[in-house]
C-alpha cells in the first residue's frame, strides 16, 4: 500500500464519518483544528481504518495522531510490519 | 403573599408527525381527518402481533443530513427538526443566550440507538459500538442538541414522565420563565420508538391495537370497538416567551401558556386509577394555576389513546372536574389520526390545541362510529367550529403516563 493509497482510503473514511469532502483530507491537516473532527468521531475513524487497512490503531496511540499525515505514517509503518 | 408573575406566551410552533413534516401539513391533515397509520413493512414486524404504526411522514435523517444523522438518535433528529421550525416560526428571536432555555424531552429515549449498539456489541465486539451511542440513547440528548443549535445557555432540561413527558416539559418551560430563569424557552417532546422491542413490550401488556387488517381504523378513542393504542413517532416544540420579551420584539403571539396542573395517581405503575381522581386533580390544578373560569374552556385535546381502560376514565374525570362548565366544551383525541407519540404526544397535542384556539376549530376524533355509553362529554367526530362562551377562549391539553403521571396544560387566547 502506497502513502497515496492510504491517503485516498482515509479521505473516503473521513468523508463517510465526518462529512468532510475527501479532497480536503490532505496530509498537513489537523483532524481537530482543520477538519473540525471531535474525539468521538476519531474513534469511529480509527475503527473504520482498521477495517480498511487491516491496521489496528490502539486508543493510547490514537490521541497522538494529530494530522492526516500522522495516520498515513502509522498505517504505512504498521502494515509493512505485519506483512 | 402574592408575587407578580410573568405572563408566558407561545410565539412559535414546530412539529414533525405521522401526518406531515411540519406544523402546516400536520394541521391540515388533522382538520381533514386523515389517518397517519399504515402497515409496518419491515420484516421484523412479521412475527409480532402488532404490524401497524403511525410512522413519521418525513424521515428526519433526510432533513438533518447524513453526517448529523449518524450522531443523533432518530428521536433527537425529530426534536431538532421541530425545534428549528418553531424557532424560525418565532422569528429566530435575538435574545441573550444566557436567557434562552430548552425543555425538550422524550418518554423512552434513544431506544433505536440502544438496540443498534447492543447488536454491535454481541455480533462484532465492543470496539464496534458507535462512540456516539451514549449521547444517542440518553433521554436528555435532544435537549442538548437543541441547546447547541440555538445557542441556548439558560439550561437544557428533560423531565421524564412516560407519555406525559412532552406536556410536563412545556410546564417546566413555563416555570423557567415564571421563575425568572429565562426569557425564551424551547419546550416539547419527541419519540422514535417504532421498534420491535417496544411494540413487543407494549403488546405483551395488552395495550396495543391488533387491528392489522385496517390500519387507518385502528386508533379509535372512545369507540366501543377500540382495542388499544397505535404507536406513533415524531416531535412537537413550542417557543415559550415572557410576554414582556415578546412584546419588546414585536413577536406574533399564538396564545398565552396560562397554566399547568400536575398530579400522581399513587395507584398502579401502568393502570390509571379507575376513579379518575388523579386526572381530576391535574385538570383542577391547571385551571386554578391559569386563573381561568372553567366556563372559558371551549376545547380539550384529550389524552385518550384508544385503550379500553383509559379513554372512559378520562372523559368521566373531565366531566367531574369541569362540572356544569363541561357542557359546551368540544373534546377531541387527535391520536385517532397521529397514533400515540408517547413522550411526544403532549407536545404535538399542545400544538394542535393552540392552533384550535387560534383558528377557532377543533380537529375531529376519527373512527368514532359507536361511542361508549358512559362518555359524558361532547366529542367532535368532524372538525367543529369553536366560539367564545364566557370571556376569552381557553383550551386544555391532557397527557398521562405510566407511573401514574397526569399533566394538564391550559392555553388562552392572547
Amino acid at each position: 500500500m502506497t502513502d497515496q493509497e492510504i491517503l485516498a482510503g482515509l479521505g473516503e473514511i473521513v468523508e463517510e464519518i465526518a462529512g468532510v469532502p475527501a479532497d480536503e483530507v490532505t496530509p498537513n491537516k489537523s483532524f481537530v483544528e482543520d477538519l473540525d473532527i471531535d474525539s468521538l468521531s476519531m474513534v469511529e475513524i480509527a475503527v473504520a481504518a482498521q477495517d480498511k487497512f487491516g491496521v489496528e490503531i490502539p486508543d493510547d496511540q490514537l490521541k497522538d495522531l494529530a494530522t492526516v499525515q500522522d495516520v498515513v505514517n502509522f498505517v504505512a509503518k504498521n502494515s509493512e510490519g505485519s506483512a | 403573599m402574592t408575587v407578580e408573575r410573568e405572563t408566558v406566551v407561545v410565539t412559535g410552533l414546530g412539529a414533525t408527525t405521522p401526518l406531515g413534516g411540519d406544523v402546516a401539513s400536520t394541521w391540515a391533515a388533522m382538520l381533514a381527518g386523515r389517518s397517519g397509520v399504515t402497515t409496518i413493512t419491515q420484516p421484523w414486524a412479521e412475527e409480532l402481533p402488532v404490524r401497524i404504526a403511525a410512522s413519521a411522514a418525513v424521515d428526519p435523517a433526510e432533513v438533518v443530513g447524513r453526517v448529523q444523522a449518524r450522531r443523533m438518535d432518530r428521536c433527537e433528529q425529530f426534536a431538532l427538526v421541530a425545534a428549528r421550525e418553531a424557532w424560525a416560526d418565532a422569528g429566530a428571536p435575538q435574545a441573550d443566550p444566557e436567557r434562552v432555555g430548552v425543555a425538550v424531552t422524550t418518554g423512552i429515549g434513544g431506544i433505536g440507538s440502544t438496540l443498534t449498539a447492543y447488536d454491535a456489541l454481541r455480533e462484532k465486539g465492543w470496539r464496534r459500538i458507535s462512540p456516539y451511542t451514549v449521547p444517542m440513547l440518553m433521554p436528555n440528548g435532544a435537549a442538548g442538541w437543541i441547546s447547541m443549535e440555538i445557542g441556548a445557555r439558560a439550561g437544557a432540561h428533560a423531565v421524564v414522565s412516560a407519555c406525559a413527558s412532552g406536556a410536563e416539559a412545556i410546564g417546566y418551560g413555563v416555570d423557567m420563565i415564571r421563575l425568572g430563569r429565562a426569557d425564551v424557552v424551547l419546550a416539547g417532546g419527541t419519540e422514535a420508538a417504532i421498534m420491535p422491542l417496544n411494540i413487543g413490550a407494549f403488546a405483551v401488556m395488552g395495550a396495543m391495537s391488533t387491528r392489522n387488517d385496517e390500519p387507518q381504523r385502528a386508533s379509535r378513542p372512545w369507540d366501543k370497538a377500540r382495542d388499544g393504542f397505535v404507536l406513533g413517532e415524531g416531535a412537537g416544540v413550542l417557543v415559550l416567551e415572557s410576554l414582556s420579551h415578546a412584546r419588546q420584539r414585536g413577536a406574533t403571539i399564538y396564545a398565552i401558556a396560562a397554566g399547568a396542573g400536575y398530579s400522581s395517581d399513587a395507584y398502579h405503575i401502568a393502570h390509571p386509577a379507575p376513579d379518575g381522581s388523579g386526572v381530576i386533580a391535574a385538570i383542577t390544578r391547571a385551571i386554578a394555576d391559569s386563573g381561568i373560569d372553567p366556563a372559558q374552556l371551549v376545547h380539550v385535546n384529550a389524552h385518550a389513546t384508544s385503550t379500553p381502560e383509559g379513554d372512559v376514565v378520562e372523559a368521566q374525570a373531565l366531566a367531574k372536574a369541569l362540572g356544569s362548565a363541561a357542557d359546551g366544551v368540544v373534546v377531541t383525541s387527535t391520536k385517532s389520526m397521529t397514533g400515540h407519540l408517547l413522550g411526544g404526544a403532549g407536545a404535538i397535542e399542545s400544538v394542535a390545541a393552540i392552533l384550535a384556539l387560534r383558528e377557532r376549530v377543533a380537529p375531529p376524533t376519527i373512527n368514532l362510529d359507536d361511542i361508549e355509553d358512559d362518555v359524558p362529554v361532547d366529542i367532535a367526530t368532524e372538525a367543529r367550529p369553536l366560539r367564545p362562551r364566557s370571556g376569552s377562549m381557553a383550551v386544555l391539553n391532557n397527557a398521562f403516563g405510566f407511573g401514574g403521571h397526569n399533566v394538564s396544560l391550559v392555553f388562552t387566547a392572547p
